[in-house]
């Protein structure tokens, strides 16, 4: 919403406040100010003058050497390009050492050697729009109006000494969007006087009811709707004064009665509409739904299609205007309108706004009604109309007005409780005080029963929480005083899942992981990126049903796409390594079907490339494992996720449930992501880990007997894991052997086809005395039995 | 007998004087004490002596015996230390070569400031929540007292999963959540993923994250809020932050405020990253709307709270300097290294 300062001037008294005081202080009462534009502040020492003698210039056949009284006590010379310009003529001039918008500065020079003491102007150089001049500018220099007063600053005749304040109005203040409400509170910031305009109308005779009839058939969507008629319209311009202040709040000036519904709407947040009454078919106006499929042509020409949700105007043939939103193309005012029917209505805002949506409109007009306009307002609003076109003499006033009710609610009554509102701000604002902001704000206040009413104005007064709003506002939210928290104390905690997640991040940092956020929905087609299967359950995905392109429609069902996106873009940035987690959520549809809420799991999804091999990130897992004392997690081969290696994958298996996946990533794949290097990831679901997490470690006693070591070489099938033989190992080994390690792996020369040699370096230790060399070596014969016996494992 | 004596050990001590390493001076050991020796030959031959003589010459012959074997230890220690003085200086290196590094990753920004906000509210009392980012429609807007139809709705340009489920347009659902489950005294904070559908840009994203603030007890009033957001900037900012509220609307909150502090580049005194103003807005906050108190079961007559959000990527694009919100999502290593 924009604001001239001169404007408000006409409400309440603005004398000595600086536009940056008038900014700040409305900020801290609650009309956020965005901005304060000076409309002329780019113009500087341009004056009102005219041109006593115009000359050729002696050297040249299109410069003239005129001399311009500007005001002073001798006419100054200057030299003058312009085809134009003429003795007689009143015109801007830019003086020595002038500003001109665009950063221009203006000296005096020579021009082929006649002296110039500075410059006359057209409008494009002072930066005005031919609009607000109200008359079309010759080519050339700007001739100015007779009455134009010499030596006067030009910016005084353009309206240009204006500040406008732009204010970022709440949804919550329909009221503020227009002049008066704004006026309003300006008045009670600074505490000063506050005063509507004065209307009066003179009614010329006749009766609209012999002209006009308006009938509301839904009262609930139509409140209320107000008819005066002008007649003996002449169409024209309006007035510099009203184009100026249009102007200055962005609004172009059409002709005066379009100016007036416009004025109108500023100043009182009002909107308005004017019909030529030719274009009211059978002289009646009704207030109707639009019939499916009912038809209307805009203002702005477009054929729209309306609903039977639509509010409409309508007369005998059919609709002429879509309530609140804009008027119809055939019944707008035209240069030979002679009689016109200001309308002035209230509609119900939610039909205002949503027949706006679903039209693709969105008007001064609408986006007022849309917050809750006040049905007190449409009657001042159109007499107001009524008195400018009798000010601007574009009309006299039929007598009568037509008010068509439709259901309104009543007023809002609200329990005072000054003590109860301190309490809740903390303050010790004194009753008077509160009474005193109240009133500003038109609020009655009834100090017997202890009872407020907030103007009609004001739809979010509703409870005693929004009267402490204004109590605090105008006392002032920066007096309010500070406190800390009373009361009970309470522990700042985190949830055992959360302090894992932390532990996570811990360990893998360590690992020399770097975390990443990445976006959560993406599009369906990385599935087929991922080579993931139809009828895979990856593919059953919640879908946004309103996404900003099909390309972000898919909550993600897996993070392995997002993942390989970071990979790949890392890759493609020749960053030569990376080691990436996130810990994030996948959406899967509930069981139960439409209007139940989606699982959102957390996953731990890790991914690297570059000098690292599939025992790097099992080796991650590994330590993660460790470090949250997870002691059943085994890795078993998988050879039939479409997003890993068939050779280098591995399903991990927590308490013998499937937890994740780790693996080299598909060739396929890493060629559908543009990935130019192997590159390894692993999946892990964070609700298993935190299952299996031990939370409670207990301490093992130290033995002080030693341990004896002895080596396994074994013979194998080449396909068995490794694994498998541990766990053979482990179980014959029982108690005695506490630790295991894998030396060598080996195949080739002297080892049979299909057969691989094992090392294993194995520790025995005993709690409770020194192991004899014979107890081990009868502890490695029954390993090497059960693995002949179990596996056909062989010493070697 | 002794003359030949006094020459041994004349000879003897020479002879250790100018050995050049520990090598020689064990040889010179043995020519003299070994079981051939010099001296052990001396020693062998005092059987030949008389009665008398034998004590006296054996005397000295040990006196000589201890103090060669003094002086060869004391050679030994000095020639010892010589080498290992020698072997020191060829071991020089560079100490200003490189370290070799086991590297670390780090955590993503968001995650570093995140951490740093709990931290500061759980020293306050506050505990984590977390909830749904798929939500019901209930919980992200009517029960916040935002109906169908609000034009605040506009503002939150919302994707929708189904007519009643939504992504999360803001944190305060989790509210919602929590003040159904739990009585008072609540303090929590709810950190979380948010959706609005905005195209990217520099500062905008279709997803980022907030941080949801909300106390509810009994007396809790506006000025426990303006106290506790405070002590929260300046604990983050630091202790010379200024903060202002400004009066602002949001359906769930009444009264409702916008908090800035004064601007971390300059101190408040107007400049490029503040726009001149000297302010920075931070976040949204407010006291509890009554409604929403009502619509969780919990009596506004009894108790009262505030409740406030904070854009993260904000926050930290003003901690790090970061001009392009795309750089969080972006995951370029060499951009995640720095922090």
């Amino acid at each position: 919403m924009k604001l001239p300062m001169s404007w408000l001037s006409d409400y309440t008294d603005m004398e000595g406040i600086t536009p940056k005081e008038y900014a700040d202080k409305l900020t801290m009462s609650g009309s956020k100010v965005e901005g304060v534009e000076n409309l002329g502040a780019d113009i500087d020492k341009v004056v009102v003058g005219r041109v006593l003698t115009c000359e050729m210039h002696p050297d040249s056949d299109h410069l003239h050497v005129c001399t311009v009284d500007v005001g002073g006590t001798e006419p100054i010379q200057i030299v003058c390009g312009a085809p134009n310009v003429a003795a007689g003529q009143k015109v801007p001039v830019a003086l020595n050492g002038a500003a001109l918008p665009g950063g221009i500065k203006i000296k005096k020079g020579k021009l082929r050697g006649v002296v110039s003491n500075g410059m006359i102007c057209s409008h494009e150089e002072l930066g005005i729009d031919a609009s607000r001049l109200g008359y079309e500018p010759e080519y050339g220099i700007l001739v100015l109006p007779e009455d134009a007063e010499i030596g006067s600053d030009v910016k005084k005749l353009f309206g240009l000494d204006e500040n406008v304040v732009e204010f970022e109005i709440t949804s919550n203040r329909p009221d503020c969007f227009s002049i008066i409400g704004l006026a309003r509170e300006t008045a009670a910031t600074f505490k000063r006087p506050f005063r509507l305009p004065e209307v009066s109308i003179n009614e010329t005779g006749g009766d609209i009811n012999d002209m006009l009839s308006v009938e509301i058939l839904d009262k609930d969507k139509c409140k209320r709707y107000n008819a005066r008629i002008v007649k003996n319209v002449k169409i024209g311009p309006s007035p510099k004064w009203m184009r100026e202040r249009l102007e200055a709040c962005g609004v172009r000036a059409i002709n005066n009665i379009v100016d007036i519904t416009n004025y109108v709407l500023l100043e009182y947040g009002q909107p308005m509409h004017a019909f030529d009454i030719r274009d009211i078919a059978g002289g009646k106006i009704t207030i109707r739904r639009a019939g499916g499929g009912e038809e209307i042509k805009t203002l702005d020409g477009q054929d729209r299609k309306l609903t039977n949700d639509d509010l409409v105007i309508a007369d005998e043939s059919g609709a002429i205007a879509i309530a609140g939103v804009m008027g119809g193309f055939d019944s707008e005012i035209k240069p030979d309108t002679t009689t016109v029917v200001f309308e002035s209505a209230m509609f119900e805002p939610s039909t205002v706004r949503l027949t706006a949506q679903r039209v693709g409109l969105r008007t001064e007009a609408s986006s007022r009604y849309e917050k809750g306009l006040d049905y007190h307002n449409t009657v001042p609003a159109i007499e107001r109309a009524c008195q400018l076109a009798e000010l601007l003499g574009c009309g006299e006033n039929v007598s009568g007005m037509i008010d068509a009710m439709g259901n309104v609610e009543g007023e809002t009554k609200i329990a005072f409780r000054p003590e109860k509102i301190n309490a809740f701000l903390g303050t010790d604002v004194s009753t008077e005080e509160m009474v005193r902001i109240l009133t500003a704000l038109e609020v009655s206040v009834d100090t017997d029963a202890m009872t407020l009413t907030p103007p009609s104005f004001r739809p979010d007064l509703q409870a005693e929480a929004d009267i402490a709003e204004e109590i605090a506002r105008f006392y002032g939210y920066d007096v309010i005083p500070t406190s800390l928290l009373r009361g009970e104390t309470t522990a700042g905690v985190k949830t055992p899942e959360q302090l894992m997640a932390d532990t996570l991040s811990g360990v893998l940092t360590a690992q020399g992981m770097y975390e990443i956020y990445t976006y959560t929905f993406q599009s369906p087609a990385i599935l087929d990126k991922l080579n993931i299967p139809e009828g895979s359950e990856l593919r059953n995905y919640v879908k946004i049903a309103n996404p900003l392109g099909e390309d972000t429609s898919m909550m993600r069902t897996t993070i392995a796409g997002s993942m390989l996106e970071i990979l790949s873009r890392n890759y493609n940035y020749r960053n030569k390594s990376a080691r990436l987690f996130e810990l994030g959520r996948v959406y899967r549809p509930n069981p139960n079907g439409a209007g139940e809420l989606p699982d959102e799991p957390q996953i731990l999804m890790l991914g690297m490339y570059g000098g690292v091999d599939f025992y790097d990130i099992k080796g991650v897992c590994e330590e993660i494992f460790e470090r949250l004392h997870i002691k059943n997690a085994e890795f078993e081969p998988v050879s039939d996720d479409p997003v890993y290696h068939p050779g280098r994958a591995a399903r991990i298996m927590i308490g013998g449930r499937a937890a994740g996946i780790i693996g080299e990533v598909h060739p396929a794949v890493l060629r559908n992501f543009e990935i130019g290097t192997k590159a390894y990831m692993g999946e892990i679901d964070f609700g298993a880990m935190f299952a299996a997490a031990e939370q409670s470690v207990k301490y093992v006693p130290l033995t002080k007997f030693p341990a004896v070591t002895r080596d396994f070489s074994i013979v194998t099938d080449k396909s068995t894991p490794v694994a498998q033989i541990e766990k053979v190992m482990k179980k014959a080994g029982g108690r005695l052997l506490t630790h295991l390690e894998l030396s060598d792996v080996y195949t080739g020369e002297q080892i049979p086809d299909g057969k691989k040699s094992v090392m294993y370096k194995a520790e025995f230790k005993a709690t409770d005395r020194s192991l004899t060399g014979e107890e081990a070596d009868n502890l490695h014969a029954k390993i090497v039995k059960a693995l002949g016996a179990q596996l056909g494992a062989e010493l070697r | 007998m002794k003359e030949k004596l006094e020459q041994i050990k004349s000879a003897a001590e020479a002879e250790f004087k100018s050995a050049a390493d520990p090598g020689a001076l064990e040889n010179i050991r043995i020519k003299y004490m070994g079981k051939k020796g010099e001296l052990t030959a001396v020693l062998k031959g005092m059987g030949k002596l008389s009665k008398e003589e034998r004590p006296v010459v054996g005397a000295l012959a040990n006196e000589i015996r201890q103090k060669l074997e003094g002086e060869i230890e004391e050679r030994k220690s000095a020639l010892m230390a010589e080498l290992e003085k020698k072997r020191l200086s060829e071991e020089v290196i560079d100490v200003t070569m490189p370290g070799r590094r086991r590297a670390e990753g780090k955590l993503h920004p968001l995650t570093q400031v995140m951490d740093e906000i709990k931290r500061i509210f759980m020293g306050m009392g506050f505990s984590i929540a977390e909830g749904p980012e798929v939500e019901y429609d209930y919980y992200n807007f009517e029960a916040l007292n935002i109906p169908k139809n609000h034009p605040a709705r506009d503002t939150q340009d919302t994707f929708y999963i189904e007519d009643n489920i939504v992504l999360r347009t803001q944190t305060s659902p989790i509210q919602v959540r929590v003040m159904e489950k739990t009585r008072p005294p609540i303090r929590i904070i709810a950190p979380g993923k948010v959706y609005r559908s905005d195209t990217v840009d520099a500062t905008h994203s279709p997803v980022f994250h907030q941080i949801e603030g909300l106390v509810v007890d009994k007396d809790v009033t506006m000025a426990d809020l303006k106290g506790t957001l405070e002590l929260f900037v300046r604990s983050l900012y630091g202790e010379k932050t200024r903060a202002r509220f400004r009066p602002h609307h949001f359906p769930f909150t009444e009264p409702s405020a916008e908090m800035d502090i004064s601007c971390w580049s300059c101190g408040g005194k107007g400049c490029g990253v503040c726009k001149g103003e000297g302010w920075i807005e931070v976040l949204g906050c407010g006291m509890v709307h009554p409604k929403v108190l009502e619509n969780c079961g919990i009596d506004p007559e009894v108790y009262s709270g505030f409740a406030f959000g904070i854009g993260l990527e904000r926050i930290a694009m003003g901690k790090y300097d970061i001009n392009d919100l795309r750089l969080f999502f972006e995951n370029d290593l060499r951009f995640l290294s720095q922090f």
